[in-house]
């Protein structure tokens, strides 16, 4: 079953919590990966990785470069999800 | 099965791009038992990345500038497996400053030879007490013999890293050990995407009699099992090439 962009969001903030220990109430729509929470490629990877299997997608890393936004990653991951 | 039974250590799984996932993968297909390494914060993603193999495969910790993890990796190999048949090398790394050739400065370059050449023979000498007669030692190589676009000192480790396989081959051969590279065509992998205009290697197809797929890792991954069986029982100190051909051809 197709998840919502909130669960999506909530499931997104859980895997940002495990790999930077930021609280999950801080990873909102608005935030940018890089400048609001301070997240680095290597802590991205980890993210991403986490996040495919979480949601059954594949985030090509052509693709992660879009991803700027915690609203970019939530919607993608809603368009693609398996 | 090509290794049947084996156990294997595989260095450099990162993401499952990396040629060394798809040696993992093909070599748990083909019948063996796979312990693979991983680093500092990329411990984490190696350890999903894991979990995308066929089977389970622990993860141990292994920083080839770190002395502590190389001296008790034979020991730490022993709490999954009790010997060792073959060791893949699939490391490299440079910083930035070392793709620019004339101002690389040495501490660059040096790292890029400690991480990239040098661990070679850390790896093979750290993994030896767990290894016996018919062992085997593979690495990859990007051809060496010519100086590429923007490859700078990551090439002059390259060939250094061949040279020590060379070397290599002739220490441990006494010991019935063999040391195999496999000179890759451009792949683009984590590895490669970070090096400056790594796009330029797009034209290898062209000049390829077979051409050449910069999006497929499993041919080189295949060569590499291949050197890890033991249907390369008398080749040592080789050099295989899994570049469509480029290597032969001019233009
Ligand atoms: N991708 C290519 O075009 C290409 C072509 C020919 C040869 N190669 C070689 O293949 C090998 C694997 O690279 P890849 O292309 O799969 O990229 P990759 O980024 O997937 O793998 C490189 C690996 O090196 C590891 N590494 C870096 N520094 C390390 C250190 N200090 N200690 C332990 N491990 C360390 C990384 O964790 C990573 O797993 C490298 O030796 C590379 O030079 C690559």
């Amino acid at each position: 079953m197709a998840r919502s962009e909130q669960e999506i969001l909530e499931g997104l903030a859980e895997i940002v919590n495990e790999e930077t220990g930021l609280e999950a109430e801080e990873v909102q729509m608005d935030k940018s990966f890089t400048e609001d929470l301070d997240i680095d490629s290597l802590s991205m990877m980890t993210i991403v990785v986490n996040a495919e299997d979480k949601f059954g997608v594949r985030i090509p890393d052509d693709e992660v470069k879009n991803l700027t936004h915690v609203k970019d990653a939530v919607s993608y991951i809603a368009n693609n999800q398996g | 099965m090509l290794l049947e039974g084996k156990k294997l250590l595989i260095t450099g799984v990162l993401m499952d791009t990396s040629i060394a996932f798809h040696v993992a993968r093909l070599a748990q297909e083909q019948g063996a038992e796979v312990v693979l390494t991983s680093f500092g914060r990329t411990m984490r993603i190696t350890q999903a990345i894991a979990r995308r193999l066929p089977a389970p495969a622990p993860v141990i910790e292994l920083d080839v500038q770190d002395d502590e993890h190389l001296d008790t990796l034979a020991d730490r190999v022993g709490e999954h497996v009790d010997h060792l048949d073959g060791v893949l090398h699939s490391i490299g790394f440079a910083p930035q400053g070392a793709f620019d050739f004339l101002g690389a400065s040495w501490e660059d370059v040096a790292t890029a030879m400690q991480v990239s050449a040098y661990s070679l023979k850390s790896l093979a000498v750290a993994a030896l007490p767990r290894m016996s007669a018919g062992g085997a030692v593979v690495g990859l190589t990007f051809d060496a013999q010519y100086a590429w676009p923007v490859y700078d000192w990551m090439g002059v480790s390259k060939a250094a890293f061949e040279a020590t396989s060379r070397y290599l081959a002739r220490d441990l051969g006494p010991k019935g050990i063999r040391s195999n590279l496999v000179s890759a065509g451009p792949i683009s992998t984590t590895a490669a995407k970070s090096i400056p205009e790594f796009d330029q290697f797009a034209r290898w197809s062209e000049h390829s009699p077979l051409g050449w797929d910069v999006k497929d890792p499993v041919p080189a991954a295949q060569a590499c099992v291949a050197l890890l069986s033991d249907w390369f029982p008398a080749t040592t100190g080789e050099i295989v090439h899994v570049d469509g051909g480029f290597h032969a051809t001019g233009f």
